[in-house]
């Protein structure tokens, strides 16, 4: 695209030819102050509009599938943590079911439960993180300290399920790596309202502040048109008004059953992305409240020698016990030959692993389609045009996660 | 998968179809690269299929299958909820795949990234350059045939200054040349 091209198409701005002189580059990170992402934008600015702008991915490329097809398929759980370190758990679920779908089995309810208050403590997580973030990069630094505190209690509760509270490496193919602990439901609610209490003063300092409002309306918008051409899915979706969600859509494991309104926005502006993640943070907790109020006893894992290890006592005492574990153990869980693609709604959109099996112990290919790849190269279109100011909300907004967009 | 997408996609016997066939619940479709770009925009524009998103494109590299690479691409339609995969075949010897850009913008970092890890040529896509690695990478790393653990000589400040300098030379006295 030619620079005057780029001038004559935005609204609002100059052409090039009325310019005394070329116009400014500006190169905006990788690591900059202002964003929250390993990202470079370059810039090509009018004054402070912006003319022209190429968004570069890739800081963060570390090979997630070649490292997923060189090991064994549990050996990708711990990688998938790091894909969207925000909201961990929910990778893990994906990539599990999507396992779970080329074996051919389901986890038993109190599985599919606990998966499911797990995807959303993480998704809370991720919206804290995200609206924290965005605050602070507007200079805005209370909030962010507030929500690193809400974050807190969320990790606390991956703590609690997992023992470890940023890379859970909680989801095991065919179930858990364990059982929610004694007086998981007493914490769960607990840390949830002290969690939702320490949100509603981030609420009262932002919502209705003048300086955030100014910042965050009519900037940043795209039509849904645009966006779902884009492939862009999740938050920034449903702030456009269409109201996209996979937990409703194509329900999977237990959201059927429960309750929840899926919110959307009217202008698509930053400032109704805003008011959306503000909104699933209380609907993610009448999720969590529902699922712990129905959570069944029961087994958490498949009973399944092909995907989960058997007791040790029974392997000590049997023959068949023991050739299952040393099978599993040694030559790892072996799919049918096929291929599967699923699906999950993760923070920012549309989580998605396809994983090509050819019958071995080892995937021939596993893709994930991350929703923050598809997110961010929207980026320059939403903000040509626009001020270099807008750049930071838009992309706060976006929330791109450098892991799970350079995988 | 929905039975009425494929009787939708029976009945009206599109050119470039080779098979329509089912695996776990998941409709695939085999189109020939010839044919992809058509088939791509009655998929989206027809009322029957709606496919409005395009949610994902990638390859799997099969050594010693003709062709050897498949590239895969994932659709789902937000108007009747459904999804379909699209595959189309590319040879070692020419990898090349028509782009679907014209059809959904977002195939373009799609795309790029398909070509960046196996080496796919997109024919009229507007911009295909590598989206991750740099441009000095040699090779594409999610072939099979790439190892792993291979080591790529790291590019050095030296190796970029020399044209970095030359151009910021240029504009200098471009700019400031009469005061120099």
């Amino acid at each position: 695209m030619s620079d005057t091209d780029a001038g004559s198409k935005a609204p609002g701005t100059v052409g090039l030819d009325e310019l005394h002189g070329e116009p400014l580059e500006l190169q905006m990170g990788p690591s900059h102050p202002a964003t929250h992402g390993t990202v470079r934008i370059s810039l090509k600015l009018h004054g402070e509009r912006i003319l022209w702008s190429d968004v570069q991915v890739g800081y963060l490329h570390r090979g997630f599938e070649k490292e997923c097809e060189a090991g064994e398929y549990a050996q990708a759980i711990p990688y998938t943590d790091r894909l969207n370190y925000a909201s961990p758990i929910i990778n893990n679920v994906g990539y599990c079911l999507a396992v779970e779908k080329l074996f051919g089995v389901e986890v038993p309810p109190r599985g599919q439960y606990l998966r499911t208050i797990a995807s959303e403590i993480s998704r809370l997580s991720d919206h804290f993180t995200c609206l924290g973030a965005g605050a602070m990069e507007l200079a805005a630094m209370t909030p962010f300290l507030y929500c690193m505190q809400a974050r807190e209690h969320m990790w606390d509760l991956h703590e609690a399920l997992c023992g470890a509270r940023v890379t859970t490496n909680y989801v095991r193919i065919g179930g858990l790596q364990s059982d929610a602990p004694e007086g998981f439901a007493a914490l769960c609610r607990e840390k949830l309202a002290a969690a939702l209490a320490i949100f509603a003063d981030v609420e009262r300092m932002l919502t209705e502040n003048p300086i955030f409002r100014d910042r965050l309306e009519g900037t940043g918008i795209a039509s849904a048109e645009t966006l779902i051409a884009y492939g862009v899915t999740g938050p920034l979706l449903r702030a456009a008004g269409v109201p996209l969600d996979l937990r409703r859509t194509q329900p999977y494991l237990v959201y059927d059953q429960l309750d929840f309104d899926v919110p959307i926005g009217k202008t698509g502006d930053n400032y109704d992305r805003y008011l959306v993640r503000v909104e699933e943070i209380r609907q993610s907790v009448r999720i969590i409240e529902q699922a712990l109020a129905a959570l069944p006893d029961g087994p958490i894992d498949v009973d399944d020698p092909r995907l989960r290890l058997p007791p040790k006592g029974r392997v000590f005492n049997r023959m068949e016990e023991l050739i299952d574990q040393f099978k599993l153990v040694t030559e790892g869980a072996r799919p049918p030959a096929g291929e599967v693609y699923q699906a999950v709604e993760g923070a920012n959109g549309e989580l998605g692993f396809y994983i090509v099996s050819n019958g071995s112990g080892r995937p021939w290919k596993c893709r994930c389609r991350s929703p923050s790849f598809s997110n961010t190269q929207v980026l320059g279109e939403m903000v040509q045009g626009a001020l270099l100011a807008d750049v930071v909300p838009t992309f706060d907004m976006i929330n791109m996660i450098g892991g799970e967009c350079d995988r | 998968m929905s039975q009425s997408l494929v009787t939708a996609l029976a009945s009206q016997a599109l050119e470039g179809i080779v098979e329509v066939a089912e695996s776990r619940g998941e409709l695939v479709v085999r189109v020939l690269p010839v044919a992809l770009v058509e088939v791509c925009t009655t998929l989206r524009d027809d009322p029957a299929f709606a496919f409005d998103f395009l949610m994902d494109v990638t390859a799997v590299d099969y050594p010693g299958r003709e062709p050897r690479f498949e590239v895969v691409y994932h659709l789902y339609s937000l108007k009747l909820n459904h999804r379909v995969r699209l595959k189309v075949g590319a040879s070692e010897a020419s990898p090349h795949v028509p782009s679907v850009t014209p059809v959904w913008r977002g195939a373009n970092w799609l795309e790029r990234e398909t070509y960046d890890m196996y080496g796919i040529q997109f024919d009229g896509h507007p911009d295909l350059r590598r989206i991750y690695l740099y441009e000095e990478f040699e090779g594409h790393p999610l072939r099979k045939d790439y190892p792993k653990e291979k080591r790529q000589p790291l590019v050095t400040r030296a190796d970029v200054e020399p044209a970095q300098q030359r151009r910021q030379r240029e504009r200098d006295s471009e700019r400031y040349g009469r005061w120099q």
